[in-house]
């Protein structure tokens, strides 16, 4: 069933249909109407998959698709053109460009937290770039695959679906996910020498300044942190700040809890839950051993687990081991900013870094002095909101990047294209054999100067303009020897 | 209790605390490394040329025109544009960031392990290091060990010129490399077969070790009967033969149209004669095959194929004679594999359409040469197959554009490299997003509890990208405006819950 997609997708893309930009503009615009018409559907799928309410779906995941296709058809012809490039001395005269291609058939594996915008986005990128593809949306999202699958070609399935999927040839793997499923497409995709974009995980670490405004700065991280019960790949996975300020950042929390979900979050339907009983186990034990300040309430008929806040967790607690990925904000007390970046540094690079501080300066050296995927400062999430910016991790937290050109860029072979004419046959003289040192002399200096300068320009067109009209091998050494 | 370590984790453990110290992060440190590389590659010409006499019989001239000479254009293009590339590089924004700070950050990776091919062992081990060394990565060399006089010069002269614990040279062989991608590095850039290319992927993917893969392939070069076959069939004899064929670009086959095929055969011979004399074994500028695996390997693949010109060999020194294939098919064992070797078949095709369909037949090749006149054939090629690279009526030159990335695309390889590519290929470009701890106001879109109010402004302010550059001041202002009047229309709907908790901060 699986080589069956595979195979449709394959002779899709090798009839050529997909090339022509009249054809990627309408499959993108059908993709458009596709969200527009289905909204509805799609916000009740995943209120029962993971109990979202209907308005975090247009804002967290319809609006940023909707927008991507938007730009995508904006841009499509600009992003498919040839792209100039700089030439050197020899090549002053030949047509020089990197030509964007498809690569064939894409294989996209989404993931369950934002079935749609994970799935849909690299998507967008994978059609204006020409391509063919082939959709995996996770299975943990039943009721939103199943929609989709009524959609749009999809192959639904499991753990052995997608198994035997990566056993077939692509020509790129997106994949989100895990990092630990990231090792096995990218090993599986070894095998075929086929590129990978990986959109893993890992623990997000926000750090809060004692001297910033710590209320302001509690309400973004607390819409940030429990936005989609925890299940976010970029939430604020934990919290680094020094003791004397814990306390307020606690009561902060707590207010801001008060206003978004009101006394009990079960009762409010802007809080989500959690995606499946294993998960629910999995923080559950997280929990375990630790009194929370705030919340720690669970139902498990509901998969329900309130939004619950650690505070003074040790660095070696399991809780600080692996990504939480759930509605559980620990606190870990460090001594300043250096020693929150020690602690940043001992650990894998994240996908993505908070910093909330009002010193520009200390803020810099923060940025400097780490590494993630991305950062945003006195803020969480929101470098994920502008298509500029390219979007994606390093080293465990991932490889490659997408977000409006970026994904084009991404599912594209830049092609280097070098157009060069039968003619002026004499340039080429000096690095036929036999060499000798004048000839090499003179290659050194035209191979020498890879960024020309109106100068030079003007000199090749004058040496090139009294080969031609005198044309003969002679004067051209006569001229470059004088160069030398 | 003492842990063995081997002699590659050591070397790994090294660069990576020398890496952790900071010390290739200030610009000035990593342009005074790429000064000492450029020193190196000038003061140890003789070293070098000499290395290269004895692994591959190429000429002095040779080896300054094919290794060096890139070499030291790319050092000099990392050292004057680094500043530059390393860069805070602002992107566009939009309505809601459009008071923030934002940009892409080139960062180092950490440690680069960088396994060189035989055939340019120098250019292919050390183009790579400079833009690892201008990223402000640390990078561990492994030359390939079957140019071994290379080898051995550079883990002998580079660590007089370079910092030895952040770039050391590893050298050794199959043991030694299998020990050496069992360590964890944060970028592996492979010059070499699309075999072991496999191999490298799959090591790397056990660490999510992202790779650049530089592989081989068979590059076809498709020649017009209308073009000017004699122009046509130097650049092409030229570019087959430099190093005796074992270039990853050379033109590996030639198609064309039967009528043509004894002219170029014609013209192929004339020039082989013009640049390598009657006797090319004892002529200095034409080079000799790595090794007698290869020799033999070569050999093997002229069975069943017949010789237009050429065929002499010897053994002995590894001298395979530039050798032209006629009416050579599909089926034949010189088009099984990537002939890395002076052996030029050709095949005929009924015209441009054959071509076409020969090509995407097969694997996608590093490089497809097109011989025309004729503007829309070339670019007809060029939409309808795919390839590392196209090169049209010239052989290898892209090389030299290092504005063009240099790489291949399925079997031949991923990710590319030269130049400014080199730079960014072994960077993190971060993404930085600052905002400011004001206008929270905005943000109330965003937060629970939602309402349909709340949801059709963040439509109106979130839907359909702003194009910053076009949009009329005016507009922009109003929108602003929009934006402000909003924030402040959430503190002034009564009993609003976002407005008694803002009351509250007011009092405080």
């Amino acid at each position: 069933m699986e080589r069956q997609a595979v195979n449709r997708a394959k002779e899709a893309f090798l009839s050529g249909r997909t090339r022509p930009l009249e054809f990627r503009l309408q499959q993108l615009h059908a993709l458009q109407r596709m969200i527009t018409e289905k909204e509805t559907e799609i916000c009740t799928s995943l209120k029962q998959d993971i109990n979202r309410s209907q308005y975090d779906t247009p804002l967290l995941e319809l609006i940023g698709i909707e927008n991507e296709i938007s730009l995508a058809i904006e841009k499509l012809t600009q992003w498919a053109a040839p792209r100039q490039v700089d030439r050197n001395i020899l090549t002053v005269s030949d047509e020089v460009y990197v030509q964007p291609e498809p690569l064939g058939v894409v294989l996209i594996i989404g993931a369950w937290n934002y079935p749609w915008a994970v799935t849909l986005q690299p998507l967008v990128g994978a059609i204006a770039a020409g391509n063919a593809a082939v959709v995996k949306p996770s299975e943990l999202s039943e009721y939103s695959s199943l929609l989709l699958r009524d959609l749009y070609p999809v192959v639904t399935g499991g753990v052995s679906e997608t198994q035997e999927l990566l056993r077939l040839r692509f020509d790129h793997i997106f994949y989100t996910g895990s990092s630990t499923v990231g090792k096995v497409v990218m090993e599986a995709a070894a095998r075929h020498l086929t590129p990978v974009t990986l959109e893993l995980g890992g623990k997000s670490p926000c750090y809060i300044d004692k001297n910033c405004d710590i209320r302001i700065a509690c309400r973004r991280i607390t819409w940030g942190k429990f936005v989609n019960c925890g299940q976010t790949c970029i939430a604020p996975d934990y919290i680094l700040c020094e003791p004397c300020i814990q306390g307020r950042v606690v009561e902060c929390i707590r207010q801001t809890l008060l206003e978004f979900y009101g006394a009990d979050p079960k009762c409010s339907p802007d809080y989500g839950r959690i995606i499946n009983q294993r998960h629910f186990s999995r923080i559950m034990s997280l929990m375990e051993g630790y009194t929370p300040v705030i919340g720690g309430q669970t139902d498990a008929s509901q998969r329900y687990i309130a939004p619950t806040v650690l505070k003074d967790v040790p660095p070696h607690s399991r809780l600080m081991q692996e990504e939480i990925f759930g509605p559980l904000l620990p606190i870990v007390a460090v001594s300043d900013m250096d020693d929150a970046i020690r602690f940043v540094n001992e650990r894998e690079k994240p996908l993505a870094l908070y910093i909330f501080c009002s010193d520009k300066k200390a803020t810099k050296k923060m940025i400097e002095e780490t590494t993630s995927g991305g950062v945003t400062v006195n803020d969480v999430m929101m470098h994920y909101t502008l298509s500029s910016l390219p979007f994606g991790g390093v080293g465990q937290s991932g490889m490659g990047c997408y977000h409006g050109k970026h994904t084009f860029d991404q599912l594209s072979h830049q092609r280097a294209c070098l157009i060069r004419s039968l003619g002026m046959e004499s340039v080429n003289l000096s690095r036929y054999p036999p060499q000798d040192r004048r000839r090499a002399r003179r290659a050194r200096m035209a191979l020498k100067s890879p960024m020309i300068d109106l100068s030079k320009r003007t000199f090749v067109w004058a040496v090139i303009y009294l080969d031609t009209i005198l044309s003969t091998p002679t004067t051209y050494n006569i001229i470059l020897s004088q160069v030398s | 209790s003492f842990v063995h370590m081997s002699r590659e984790q050591l070397i790994v453990q090294r660069a990576r605390k020398s890496f952790q110290t900071g010390k290739t992060k200030p610009l000035e440190f990593r342009v005074h490394q790429l000064k000492n590389l450029l020193r190196f590659i000038t003061e140890k010409r003789r070293n070098i040329a000499d290395a290269v006499k004895k692994d591959l019989g190429k000429s002095e001239h040779g080896t300054e025109l094919f290794e060096t000479l890139g070499l030291e254009g790319e050092i000099n293009l990392a050292i004057e544009n680094l500043m530059e590339w390393a860069a805070p590089r602002p992107v566009e924004k939009n309505l809601l960031t459009i008071s923030d700070e934002v940009y892409i950050q080139p960062e180092p990776l950490g440690l680069v392990l960088i396994i060189g091919a035989w055939n340019y062992p120098w250019a292919v081990t050390l183009q790579p290091l400079v833009g690892a060394i201008a990223a402000g990565n640390a990078a561990i060399i492994k030359p390939s060990e079957v140019s071994s006089y290379s080898a051995k010069a550079m883990e002998e002269l580079l660590p007089l010129y370079l910092d030895k614990d952040l770039y050391p040279v590893v050298t050794g062989g199959v043991l030694e490399t299998q020990e050496l991608l069992k360590q964890k590095f944060d970028h592996i850039f492979y010059t070499g077969s699309s075999a072991v290319g496999r191999l490298v992927m799959e090591a790397a993917s056990h660490h999510l070790t992202p790779v650049t893969l530089e592989l081989g392939g068979k590059s076809p070069c498709y020649i017009d009967k209308n073009c000017d076959i004699t122009v046509a069939c130097r650049r092409i004899t030229w570019g087959k033969f430099v190093n005796c064929g074992q270039t990853c670009i050379a033109p590996d086959y030639i198609l064309c149209e039967p009528s043509i095929q004894s002219t170029v055969v014609e013209e192929i011979r004339k020039c082989i004669k013009e640049f390598y004399t009657d006797n090319p074994k004892s002529f200095e500028d034409y080079g000799r095959i790595i090794n007698q695996r290869h020799f033999k390997r070569i050999m093997a693949l002229m069975d069943g194929s017949t010789v237009a010109l050429g065929g002499d060999s010897d053994e002995s020194q590894c001298y395979i004679e530039p050798t032209v294939l006629k009416d050579v098919t599909s089926e034949s064992k010189v088009m099984r594999e990537e002939i890395f070797g002076p052996l030029l078949p050709i095949i005929t095709v009924s015209g441009v359409d054959e071509a076409i369909q020969f090509i995407n037949e097969r694997e996608k090749p590093l490089v497809v040469y097109v011989f025309s006149h004729e503007k829309k054939l070339i670019k007809r090629v060029i939409a309808e197959t795919s390839s590392g690279a196209l090169l049209a009526n010239d052989c290898l030159v892209h090389f030299t554009v290092s504005a063009l990335p240099f790489g291949g695309v399925g079997n031949s390889g991923m990710g590319c490299y030269h130049g400014r590519h080199t730079f960014d290929q072994l960077s993190h470009l971060r993404s930085c997003l600052i905002k400011q701890l004001k206008m929270e106001g905005v943000n109330s879109m965003r937060y629970p509890p939602h309402t349909a109010k709340k949801m059709s402004w963040a439509r109106f302010f979130l839907l359909k990208q702003v194009n910053m550059g076009r949009l009329r001041r005016t507009v922009l202002l109003a929108m602003l405006a929009g934006l402000a009047a909003f924030a402040v229309q959430v503190t002034s709907v009564p009993n609003s819950p976002n407005k008694s908790y803002i009351r509250q901060l007011n009092w405080r």
